[in-house]
């Protein structure tokens, strides 16, 4: 797991992730994606973290794109509009 | 459409005010848009602040939501609005400046509910959740390693900061008037369920006590004195006391608000003391009330991460010209992170008459509970449960019969109904 402290130390701003855990059914695609970022905890507390560094943006859009219920929800403010 | 020339106003920098002021450019409003924040930091999420900040895993700056805003936002943060004009269309803010609207969102949500006695309240070692710095404060304190949490309060917050409490191993105690921990909003036999499994994973349960006072050394707490005359030595209290409706700031206004929130119709506009909408403003959120269509237009607030989401989008484009088909309805949802123990609901469990456990087994710390009123399905709660959830939320939205037939595929017949146990 790396923390969101990584966020501040690259030269890129860092990613922004929440996840609807209401929409969540904690089937862990996400944490195959990117096991790093996310992880369930006990039967179905998923744990991610809302500050990645910028480098671990593909990861996090795996993990986006693979969560069968679209919770997951990033902001990359690094990208050019 | 509301004309680009038009100004759009979004008070409240949280989630449902940036739900809101996206959603209102999502719907191609392209003219002034301002989103005024009492707080200096852009909006964030809250849930984390109680589970994964306390935890230490996050830090609290760390929880700033994702934006889909561009750069053609203005941003006033760190003055709050103290008044609103609408006659002249004018807000307020505590720094004297006037920002004019012909749109505008009030998103205030709310504050914690502080301790009574406000000499105790500011005791070094007391804490109130509800902001980043609260989070970050009351995380530092437990890093400390104190002797002994108490937790004034047994409502989902106070239920999430003692069980993670023990997950760092530290002692705690939840003081709780009511007969088990969130009896108000599950009742008491659901209740007890939860609460049994917190006490064993060692959090020491104190249903039916009160706290009278809190005991300092030299300005710092060491601690609480009962109503029944026992005393408990702690070091950090933590008042989950519930919240407060940020309205102050809209008295004189004319609107129909007070610390229970702020009144809306069915479309979402605000109400005004003669129950007259004001097709200029809407509200979302922690902080709006409002009929819910599901519950025979019942007026509700919802204090729920969904709501401010769903309701926060409904506003925005509602302010900007989009006309809702049918009166803002969504089923409330709710999720609440205890520990590693996860309890999720669909519905509302007010009025409640009797419950039925659907799924799993309460002793064995999963399962989930039906709420039924006058034989309709109102509510389901479901604990480390969650998949089971989609389809109790299904019965609830279409007003199913209760008791359900057919819904528990892992007992063969039929299903227990108990006494809800609300008070
Ligand atoms: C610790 C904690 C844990 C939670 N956990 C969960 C959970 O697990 N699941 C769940 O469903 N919900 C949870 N919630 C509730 C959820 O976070 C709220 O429902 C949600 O934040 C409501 O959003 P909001 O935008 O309506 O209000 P808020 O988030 O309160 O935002 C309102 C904003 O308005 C600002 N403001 C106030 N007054 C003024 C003023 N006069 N002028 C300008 N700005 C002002 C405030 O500073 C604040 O930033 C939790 C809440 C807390 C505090
Ligand atoms: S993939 Fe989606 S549903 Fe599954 S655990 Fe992750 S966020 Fe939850």
């Amino acid at each position: 797991m790396s923390t969101p402290a990584d966020a501040s130390s690259g030269s890129r701003p860092g990613l922004r992730v929440s996840v609807d855990l209401n929409l969540c059914q904690a089937y862990a695609q996400c944490c195959y994606a990117a096991p790093r970022h996310f992880r369930i905890e006990g039967h179905e507390a998923l744990f991610y973290d809302p500050a990645p560094a910028a480098e671990h943006r593909a990861d996090i859009e795996r993990a986006r794109v693979a969560c069968p219920v679209q919770a997951i929800r990033v902001e990359d403010p690094g990208q050019d509009a | 459409m509301a004309p680009v020339f038009e100004r759009a106003v979004v008070v409240g920098a949280g989630l449902a005010a940036l739900r809101g002021a996206e959603a209102m450019r999502e719907a191609g409003f392209a003219g002034p848009l301002t989103i005024v924040g009492a707080e200096p930091c852009r909006p964030y999420d809250r849930p984390p602040l109680s589970k994964h900040v306390l935890a230490g895993t996050v830090p609290a700056e760390a929880t700033t939501l994702p934006s889909a805003l561009g750069p053609d936002v203005d941003w006033r943060l760190g003055s709050p609005a103290v008044s609103l004009d609408r006659v002249g269309r004018t807000v307020r803010l505590a720094d004297g400046r006037t920002l004019p609207y012909d749109r505008l969102l009030i998103a205030t949500g709310t504050r914690a509910r502080p301790w009574p006695n406000p000499h105790e309240g500011r005791l070094a070692g007391v804490f109130t959740l509800r902001g980043r710095d609260d989070a970050a404060a009351l995380r530092r304190a437990l890093a400390a390693r104190p002797k002994r949490v108490l937790v004034i309060g047994g409502g989902f917050i106070g239920c999430e900061v003692a069980s993670l409490c023990r997950q760092l191993g530290l002692p705690v105690t939840l003081v709780e008037p009511g007969p088990t921990p969130l009896a108000r909003v599950l009742g008491r036999t659901v209740g007890a369920f939860i609460g049994a499994i917190h006490a064993g994973h060692g959090v020491e349960m104190r249903c039916g006590a009160e706290v009278e006072w809190l005991e300092d050394a030299d300005g710092r707490l060491v601690r609480a004195h009962l109503v029944d005359g026992t005393r408990i030595d702690a070091d950090v209290a933590v008042v989950a006391l519930g919240a407060v409706r940020n309205t102050e700031w809209l008295d004189g206004s004319g609107l129909s608000s007070d610390p229970g929130g702020i009144d809306c119709d069915g479309a979402g506009y605000v109400l005004d003391a003669d129950g007259r909408p004001d097709r200029h403003i809407a509200a979302a959120g922690d902080v709006a009330r409002f009929p819910h269509p599901l519950y025979d237009d019942r007026r509700v607030v919802l204090e729920h991460w969904s709501q401010a989401v769903a309701q926060g989008i409904h506003a925005g484009r509602l302010l900007v010209g989009a006309t809702p088909e049918r009166p803002y309805g969504e089923l409330p949802t709710f999720w609440s992170t205890q520990g590693k123990l996860v309890v999720k609901s669909a519905g509302l469990t007010e009025g409640a008459d009797a419950v039925a456990i659907t799924q799993g087994d309460p002793a064995a710390g999963r399962f989930v509970a039906l709420y039924g009123r006058e034989g309709r399905c109102i509510a389901a709660v479901a604990v480390d449960s969650a998949r089971w959830l989609p389809a109790h939320a299904d019965l609830v939205a279409a007003r199913a019969p209760f008791p359900p037939g057919g819904t528990a595929t892992d007992r063969p017949k039929g299903v227990a109904v108990f006494e809800p146990g609300f008070a």
